[in-house]
């Protein structure tokens, strides 16, 4: 890639509105997502600790607990496909930007 | 010790050796060593950081966990796989984006100071030093177990096989072994879930109901509580691991092994889809283990249970699914104990030496001669230490190199990149004050202390209640940062311009 030769004013590119629009859709994913999972995560422990309606039997001799525990492998097959996919559609963004600013010094 | 279990494991001795000779002849830059010159693909990479992580203490621990506490073994796997939305959500491209070989390079993009750079690779050495010594008498227990040698005779096959493939092959070895391990176990659990399942008629209900009265625990074997009764320590013990993984060295550095931040995403995807499967292949193997092995005879092998796998794969496959357990088992250690070894030397060789001492001014020649005497430094002084811990109870030295990533290293991570006021100061007070929290807190916990002589380092009663204190040493690592920061004037709002857009889009003015 080129831009050895200039010095990237990136200041310039961190306050375009191109990029804070960029980080505006990232940080809307991105945060929700992981306080999401974090959530669904440490109810897990949390509701076995100080909890037992996790103990009553859904299917046969399968409790609660175990249909949260394998819900939890679930949810992070789907967080994964859906992380690929959002991150994916940014990729593009991310292009533009280093074409249309970084390789031209940081100027808009 | 059969005839099989020899074969099999002079084949995996000398396919791993072909797999050395080979990375040798195509290791020729410092880059080549430490990160393979960046040219893994994604899903070779994936693989690979799934070997790096189901160790010997995922494979044979959690299997043995489940088979002997049901449910609160069952904890391990859930906390292990989603730490992988951790690394994917916040830490991998970021990383991918900012760092070359190690931790340290990925905070000095922001900041040129060298205490920032040393206080990273001491929490690194310190890491790396601590599980390597709980994976190698870990190790060097279980092979003894399997084909009958003795500890320090297990203890240095192991080390010095982990020495050849670092020395010669340093992360092209590495990672091949690791992919080659990667594939071997998996099959393996594979075979062993099908087998399990046969034997229930493909019913998981019929299995549920069945282990229900095949331990002493009876229906209580279902539920949660036998292992984990106190509240406040088991969520301290799932912080630990849900945010260890993301601050593991040798995890971390398997992000600089691709090309590009795209690339470290892929990889990840990978990863967790193989991890994810993985732990679901550990309820089969646990419950097989409780049905068809038995409470008595995995506790007759090894106290801990680490023997449930391995005993399964006889009880159900016989001697053959014995043996090939048993050597994808030692395939398991070998491959992570030499990606340990790498990210030790790394911090060694390249922040301390090359980056601090040398201040950066080093030919490629140094920088290689380096990184060979590191490993082999990291190598010796780790199967010294194992060989003189035989006797200590070590399986809380896992729990601790946790909880010192989630707490030294995950904290200055993200500072790192989602902070714009962090700074020099904020740096090194997050590392220590986690690092310090972490260690102090385990120091005076039911790990090291322990009313019963002999059970744990020290007799006496515990001053600190649980067992992993992430639960106060992670807050520590942040608010450590925060304090440091703020006490400091010093900020540099255009560095962290740079940072930001580096970080997140993923531009490098080098590649």
């Amino acid at each position: 890639m080129n831009g050895q030769n200039q010095k990237v004013d990136y200041v310039q590119v961190e306050q375009s509105e191109q990029f804070q629009q960029f980080m505006t859709k990232r940080k809307k994913f991105i945060l929700p997502y992981t306080i999401f999972f974090l959530v669904f995560y440490f109810l897990l422990p949390i509701c076995t600790s100080y909890t037992s309606f996790l103990n009553t039997p859904a299917i046969g001799d399968i409790s609660w607990v175990w249909l949260f525990a394998f819900a939890q492998f679930v949810m992070t097959f789907v967080l994964s496909i859906v992380y690929v996919k959002k991150a994916g559609a940014l990729d593009q963004e991310a292009e533009l930007i280093i074409k249309n600013q970084i390789q031209k010094g940081g100027a808009a | 010790m059969n005839i099989t279990v020899i074969a099999l494991f002079l084949a995996i001795v000398l396919l791993t050796l072909v797999i050395t000779y080979w990375a040798a002849k195509n290791t020729k830059t410092t880059g080549d060593f430490y990160t393979a010159g960046g040219g893994l693909t994604g899903f070779q990479n994936g693989i690979a950081i799934s070997g790096d992580y189901l160790s010997a203490a995922s494979f044979l621990g959690i299997a043995g966990a489940i088979a002997l506490n049901g449910f609160d073994g069952f904890f391990y796997s859930i906390g292990f796989l989603i730490a992988y939305l951790v690394v994917m959500f916040l830490v991998a491209e970021p990383l991918r984006n900012l760092g070359k070989y190690t931790l340290a390079d990925m905070i000095n993009a922001r900041f040129d100071a060298k205490k920032v750079r040393g206080a990273a690779a001491l929490s690194t050495i310190t890491i790396v030093i601590f599980y390597m010594i709980a994976q190698l008498v870990g190790a060097g227990a279980l092979i003894q177990l399997l084909f009958g040698i003795k500890y320090w005779i297990a203890v240095l096959i192991v080390g010095v096989m982990m020495t050849i493939y670092v020395l010669f092959g340093g992360m092209i070895a590495t990672s091949w072994v690791q992919i080659v391990k990667a594939v071997l176990l998996m099959a393996g659990m594979i075979i062993m879930t099908f087998l399990v399942l046969w034997k229930f008629h493909f019913n998981i209900g019929e299995m549920f109901t069945s282990v229900k009265s095949a331990t002493s625990h009876g229906a209580a074997y279902l539920k949660p509580g036998i292992q984990y009764k106190d509240g406040l320590g088991t969520i301290s013990l799932m912080v630990a691991l849900v945010l260890g993984t993301s601050g593991l060295p040798h995890i971390l550095m398997r992000f600089f092994t691709v090309k590009d931040a795209k690339t470290a995403r892929s990889s990840v995807i990978t990863a967790t889809w193989t991890i994810g499967i993985f732990y679901i292949l550990t309820l089969f193997l646990g419950f097989g283990a409780a049905a068809f092995v038995g409470q008595t005879k995995i506790l007759e092998a090894n106290p801990g249970g680490n023997m449930a796998a391995p005993l399964l794969a006889e009880a159900i496959g016989g001697e053959l699914l014995f043996a090939f357990i048993s050597a994808v088992a030692f395939a398991t250690i070998l491959a992570v104990v030499a990606g340990l070894v790498l990210s030790g030397a790394s911090a060694f060789a390249h922040d301390l030496y090359a980056q601090i001492i040398k201040k950066g001014k080093v030919t490629e020649r140094q920088q290689m001669m380096a990184a060979r005497n590191a490993s082999l430094a990291v190598s010796v002084l780790s199967i010294i230490l194992a060989l003189g811990a035989q006797k200590l109870n070590v399986a809380f030295l896992v729990s601790l190199a946790f909880c010192i990533a989630a707490s030294a290293n995950l904290p200055v991570i993200l500072y790192t990149v989602y902070w714009k006021r962090f700074n020099t100061a904020g740096a090194i007070t997050a590392i220590l004050a986690g690092l310090i929290s972490a260690l102090v807190l385990v120091a005076l916990s039911p790990s090291v202390m322990s009313p019963v002589p002999g059970a744990a380092l020290i007799t006496g009663e515990p001053i600190f209640p649980w067992a992993n204190p992430a639960l106060i040493s992670v807050p520590l690592g942040f608010l450590g940062g925060y304090i440091g920061t703020i006490l400091s004037k010093e900020s540099d709002p255009v560095r962290y311009a740079e940072v930001k857009v580096k970080a997140n889009i993923g531009y490098n003015e080098q590649s």
